[in-house]
């Protein structure tokens, strides 16, 4: 890893020896991916959120700030709103006043106690490097806190405790239900939403048009639909979709069906009509064949679900009977479950159904 | 081109506009590397289907040959329980590849650690077209889900120093954290036509002889897996073989296995299949590859219906496999249950349990 690190100088020799941190002259901006570019900079650019955003609108105004508690599905600014508004906080204090930990962090018991404590304990002052008035208080942020063990989050408590006066901490999650109580009634809670498509739609527009990206409303319909309330998988995906095919062509149906990984209904039906022959043979040659597409098997169930439960093919209770085996093959394939044996399993369950 | 090296590293393309197949997405990776804003990749598909072939071939697109000049290295970490840890790294002096599975569940200490070193280190210079690196992280759907966690706000932080590529054979393990913080590149098998006529192609390079019913059986026989295909193709000109490729060896003994439990359901039988199970995972055999295939050799025989009840307990202990950690339990379970079905003696089996 030495030859691979040393090598930070790549090719020019003469050029400047450790000249990272003072030649700002030559700094051109770094090129970031467009979530990182469009991530919002203001609260004030935070879409929907709204309760969470005037409690921190608030706060910027000069009252004081409850600790927080932030959890939502990914993609709905949790992550963006905290670090916004401790950015208008505290203007170029920001790194000495707040401390994110997050899952890649080692945040087991020891390093709560001393890391916070020690953090915590810094003294700080009520203004600013230019001379505007600022909170006197830091924010620890623990974001992906649902992957602290409970012992780490029961050691929180006791910090979160003893150092109301200096600190105010905020809890970011996706599922609330694994942050123990004890944390969360200390913290004022805040439902992040999927975000509303038509917000969505708006957002990509606005990216499309500072990046020169051509692209229908119909087309760009398709992407938000797709994205199901996340944002960061919409930018993510658009951006995709413009580099992929390059600048000035237009972004069609098609690319965006690629990019998201939506598997072509034609393979589907397949699968359903292979179960209908109620050929175990023939339905494992299927499958086979469908696995080196390496369409994801997350997918595969999920539009099989709809594609079923919409269907006029299928009885009430057959739809029951495979709809519970489709819960239990998601289930496993994410735990890692084969996906060839599982979705034989579910087939198998069709196959069943259809003998009723 | 030294001439000992396997015919499947020999003929492996290194530019994009060389890829034999997927054309259209070689076009779209080429598009991708224009600008340095792309976001970070995750690269799947099935085995032996050409991800890191692209992977290298993205990467030369980026940086030049440099890329191909590579080193093996030793590098040791240190876990907060202070345990010493060591992994292999291949790098250049733009990208370094790791398999951080291959420490097991302390793959998260090696991500962190290899991810929070190269964005720190890291130097401006504006003589290079791309200020960033890149770390290859192979095997991912193989990660800890703890991995995985500590991968997603580390992706965000980093992202201006160092790209990430991810590569997996099923994205149905990785997190959709992940997944949505990537640009997800799929990368289906080739075609039989595809396969045959890349095997056309080297035969007739090394000027040796291959038929088209040969070329074909390779192309069925490998499943669509070229590295598989050129490594038969390779050995059946090396053994002088025309026609029937033979199975690999740990397919027949999985198939002696399943001999072995179809023509009788007993304790005995059971304590014999035993040692074979045993025999394949000591050989590397992974147990999901062993339930795959027993599986289908066991299903031969039956009916649909008994067939579905088999299919329905492959299930359910494959997956048990995954979450205990002996192995060998839950495919010695899964026989066992297997004979119950199969003999229809379920009362005197249930003895068993
Ligand atoms: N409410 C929102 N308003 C504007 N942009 C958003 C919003 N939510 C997410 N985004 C976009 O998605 C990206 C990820 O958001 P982030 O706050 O990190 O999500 P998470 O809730 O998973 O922490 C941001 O960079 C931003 O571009
Ligand atoms: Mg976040």
């Amino acid at each position: 890893m030495d030859f691979f690190l040393k090598s930070g100088k790549l090719g020019d020799a003469s050029s400047s020896t450790k000249s990272s941190g003072g030649s700002k002259a030559v700094k051109k901006p770094k090129l970031v991916p467009w979530v990182e570019k469009y991530r919002p900079k203001t609260i004030e650019d935070v879409v929907e959120q709204n309760e969470a955003v005037t409690v921190l609108g608030e706060c910027i105004k000069g009252a004081d700030l409850p600790n927080l508690l932030f959890y939502g599905p990914p993609g709905t600014g949790k992550t963006s709103t905290i670090i916004a508004a401790a950015k208008q906080l505290f203007g170029d204090l920001y790194r000495q006043r707040i401390l994110e930990l997050n899952a890649s962090d080692e945040r087991g018991i020891q390093v709560i106690r001393e890391k916070v404590k020690t953090f915590s304990q810094l003294t700080a002052s009520s203004v600013r490097e230019d001379g505007k008035p600022c909170p006197s208080f830091k924010i620890v942020i623990l974001d992906e806190a649902d992957s602290m063990t409970y012992a780490a989050q029961a050691a929180l408590r006791r910090t979160m405790e003893k150092e109301t006066k200096s600190t105010r901490f905020c809890l970011i999650c996706n599922y609330v239900s694994r942050i123990i109580p004890p944390l969360t009634s200390r913290c004022t809670k805040f439902r992040f939403k999927p975000l509303n498509e038509c917000m969505i739609f708006e957002r990509l527009t606005y990216i499309c048009k500072e990046e020169n990206v051509i692209c229908e409303d119909v087309t760009l319909n398709k992407l938000v639909e797709t994205s199901g309330g996340d944002m960061r998988r919409a930018i993510t995906c658009l951006q995709s979709c413009a580099k992929l095919k390059g600048k000035g062509v237009p972004i069609s149906i098609d690319n965006i069906i690629e990019v998201t990984g939506v598997v072509p209904d034609k393979l589907l039906i397949g699968y359903l009509e292979v179960c209908k022959t109620r050929n175990l043979q023939s339905l494992q040659n299927y499958i086979k064949e469908m696995m080196l597409e390496a369409y994801a098997g997350s997918q595969i169930l999920e539009q099989l679900n709809e594609m079923v439960v919409n269907s006029d093919d299928y009885t009430d209770k057959q739809k029951a009977i495979i709809g519970e085996k489709l819960g239990t093959v998601a289930f496993r394939l994410l735990d890692g479950g084969s996906e060839y044996i599982q979705l034989l399993d579910l087939g198998c369950a069709i196959i069943k159904a259809h003998n009723i | 081109m030294p001439s000992n090296l396997l015919w499947a590293d020999k003929y492996r393309p290194k530019d994009l506009s060389l890829l034999d197949y997927h054309k259209e997405q070689a076009t779209d990776l080429k598009n991708l590397t224009q600008d340095g804003d792309f976001p970070h990749l995750l690269v799947y598909g099935p085995l032996g289907a050409g991800k890191k072939t692209r992977i290298m071939c993205l990467l030369r697109e980026m940086f030049g040959p440099g890329v191909e000049k590579l080193k093996e290295e030793t590098m040791s970490f240190t876990t907060p329980s202070n345990k010493k840890l060591e992994i292999l790294a291949l790098s250049s002096m733009y990208h370094i590849e790791i398999n951080p599975s291959d420490v097991g569940h302390n793959d998260r200490v090696v991500i962190m650690d290899v991810i929070k070193n190269v964005a720190q280190t890291h130097q401006l210079n504006m003589s290079s077209q791309k200020d960033f690196k890149v770390i290859v992280l192979t095997d991912v759907d193989d990660l800890s889900k703890d991995a995985q966690h500590a991968l997603r706000r580390t992706m965000e932080k980093y992202v201006a120093n160092c790209r990430i590529i991810l590569c997996a054979t099923s994205i149905s393990r990785v997190i959709p954290a992940i997944r949505s913080r990537c640009l997800c590149v799929r990368v289906p098998a080739p075609t039989e036509g595809e396969v045959i006529k890349i095997l056309k192609n080297v035969a007739s390079i090394e000027n040796v002889n291959l038929t088209d019913e040969l070329a074909k059986e390779i192309a069925v026989k490998s499943e669509r897996n070229l590295r598989r295909a050129l490594l038969m193709a390779e050995a059946s000109f090396v053994n002088n073989i025309r026609q029937g490729i033979p199975k690999p060896d740990w397919e027949i003994f999985i198939q002696k296995t399943a001999n072995v439990i179809l023509k009788e359901q007993s304790m005995q039988s059971l304590a014999s299949v035993r040692n074979n199970l045993y025999e394949l995972i000591v050989n590397g055999i992974p147990s999901e590859i062993i339930f795959k295939v027993l599986l289908e050799d066991l299903l031969k025989p039956c009916d649909s219906s008994v067939g579905a009840n088999i299919v329905e307990e492959a299930a359910t202990y494959q997956y048990r496999s995954v979450q205990g950690n002996k192995e060998i339990f839950h495919l010695e379970a899964f026989v066992a249950k297997f004979m119950c079905h199969y003999s229809g003696l379920v009362q005197q089996m249930m003895e068993f349990f």
